[in-house]
């Protein structure tokens, strides 16, 4: 076995592992009562203001 | 007779008290001490040069402020037998699961590097060449965990804890006026010149040190390795506040050294004030940067850990310190990949640290506002908590305490992006 084929296969196996997380935690467990989903859409917008922010930084420095 | 028959029914109960408590406490002392790492060091000598003691009663706050939202880990640990990474996972699916874990990563690893800056600067001022610096503490902290038992771990990390209170005795070697320390201390206001966009960055660094995502997913996972029952929970809490009130003297008293003695002066990082008390007190001087070392160290040694314990926890890895290497090789193989590449890091000649650095505080900002809602989400949460659920007086208190961290950890972000905004 060479050294590409044990990378490859160390590689699948992690991409395997991954998709099984996936799968265990596919569904939230918690009970998605109306503060939890509100909770969570809050948490969402503000991360992607954050992200915004964070690339409106990247931009302007490149530029 | 019955005096003495009840004298000594108190000392054994006293004693069977202090032995339990000596035995289950650990986690939340740990935590808080490394709190005070290599980061919070310099802000803390940089606070003292810059506002004297005017800000000690603000980090009086920050103690019961710490307690809360670490109080929450012990209860959510100990009740679900889960690290803080699984129970994210397992409650909010694989989104908020990989975002918080791979966050939590990245930011782990660059605070790493910052606790490798601190400690290769404090080893420079007794002219020790950083590249042995990095080795040392790399075979140091590996023989610590490598030894096969959570418990023998702790205990050796709770001596480095001791040596980080060596601030208290370099305090009373400057002689502070123990009157204005007092006053400033218990008497809520503001430095000479008002509040500015100095200060706003000085209070939240202060915050930013106290309160740190690693250290949820630290303490969580440390009470679950441990093997802490709900029984336990009144045992942990009381390891917390204790761990609270001496993160918080640590802090105060660091302040006070510099405050007495560099008043005035610009202090960058706690290496240069550890330099600069040398030229007037060669004690402290000393005392401060083997603190600074110190404070590093067990960062590191926290920070790694919560990494690790995080992956091991998501991808079903043995991951814990009562496990052999042959049990457990992923864990202890990524918690020394973490090591070693960090360490890497500091050697790399012209290495951006100022630039790592500030990503640290940026970083951090995106995934503490995200492990704080989950944490008071996974509280409240009667299906796993039953009656260890946050009750409404809790919730009263996480909540505000957790909005107004966000808020402030938030324009924290924002300004090390934009220094000018608060101008």
């Amino acid at each position: 076995m060479n050294f590409i084929t044990i990378i490859r296969d160390s590689f699948m196996g992690f991409v395997s592992q991954i998709k099984e997380i996936n799968r265990k935690y596919a569904v939230p467990h918690i009970k998605m009562s109306p503060s939890v989903r509100f909770s969570l859409i809050l948490l969402r917008v503000y991360l992607v203001l954050l992200i915004g922010i964070l690339f409106y930084k990247f931009y302007t420095l490149v530029k | 007779m019955n005096v003495w028959a009840n004298l000594f029914y108190n000392y054994r109960r006293w004693w069977k008290a202090l032995k339990l408590y000596l035995i289950l406490a650990g986690p939340g002392i740990i935590v808080m001490i490394a709190d005070n790492d290599a980061g919070g060091i310099t802000t803390y000598a940089a606070t003292g040069a810059k506002y004297g003691y005017h800000l000690l009663w603000f980090l009086l706050l920050l103690g019961p402020i710490a307690y809360f939202v670490q109080e929450m880990t012990v209860r959510l640990g100990a009740v679900t037998k889960r690290g803080h990474a699984e129970a994210i996972f397992h409650a909010f699916g694989s989104f908020w699961g990989w975002f918080s874990l791979l966050d939590l990563i990245l930011t782990d690893w660059l605070t790493l590097v910052t606790e490798f800056i601190g400690m290769t600067a404090a080893m420079n001022i007794f002219h020790i060449p950083s590249y042995i610096t990095v080795i040392v503490v790399c075979i140091l902290m590996g023989a610590m965990i490598l030894q096969g038992r959570y418990w023998t771990w702790e205990k050796i990390v709770i001596i480095f804890c001791a040596v980080n209170l060596v601030y208290i005795p370099c305090a009373f070697m400057v002689h502070p006026s123990v009157s204005d320390v007092l006053s400033n201390s218990f008497i809520p206001h503001l430095p000479p010149g008002g509040f500015n966009n100095e200060i706003f960055f000085i209070l939240m660094a202060n915050i930013g040190t106290t309160i740190a995502p690693w250290m949820l997913f630290f303490q969580q996972s440390a009470v679950v390795d441990k093997g802490m029952q709900v029984k336990d929970i009144p045992w942990g809490r009381l390891d917390t506040a204790l761990g609270s009130m001496f993160t918080v003297f640590v802090a105060m008293f660091c302040i006070i050294v510099t405050g007495t003695v560099l008043f005035g002066t610009n202090v960058e990082s706690a290496a240069q004030a550890a330099i600069k008390l040398m030229d007037i007190n060669k004690y402290v001087g000393t005392l401060l940067a083997i603190g600074l070392f110190d404070a590093g160290l067990l960062g590191a040694v926290c920070i790694s850990l919560a990494s690790s314990w995080a992956f091991g926890e998501v991808f079903g890895w043995a991951h814990s310190l009562n496990k052999k290497v042959k049990e457990a090789p992923w864990f202890y193989a990524f918690y020394f990949l973490l090591l070693i590449s960090a360490g890497a890091v500091v050697l790399i000649p012209g290495a951006p640290l100022v630039l790592i650095t500030l990503f640290v505080q940026v970083i951090a900002v995106t995934l503490l506002p995200a492990a704080l809602v989950f944490l008071i989400l996974l509280l409240n949460n009667e299906e796993a908590m039953g009656k260890y659920k946050n009750t409404l007086m809790q919730n009263i208190i996480n909540i505000t305490i957790v909005a107004g961290i966000i808020i402030l950890s938030t324009m924290y972000g924002i300004s090390a992006l934009f220094p000018n905004m608060f101008k």
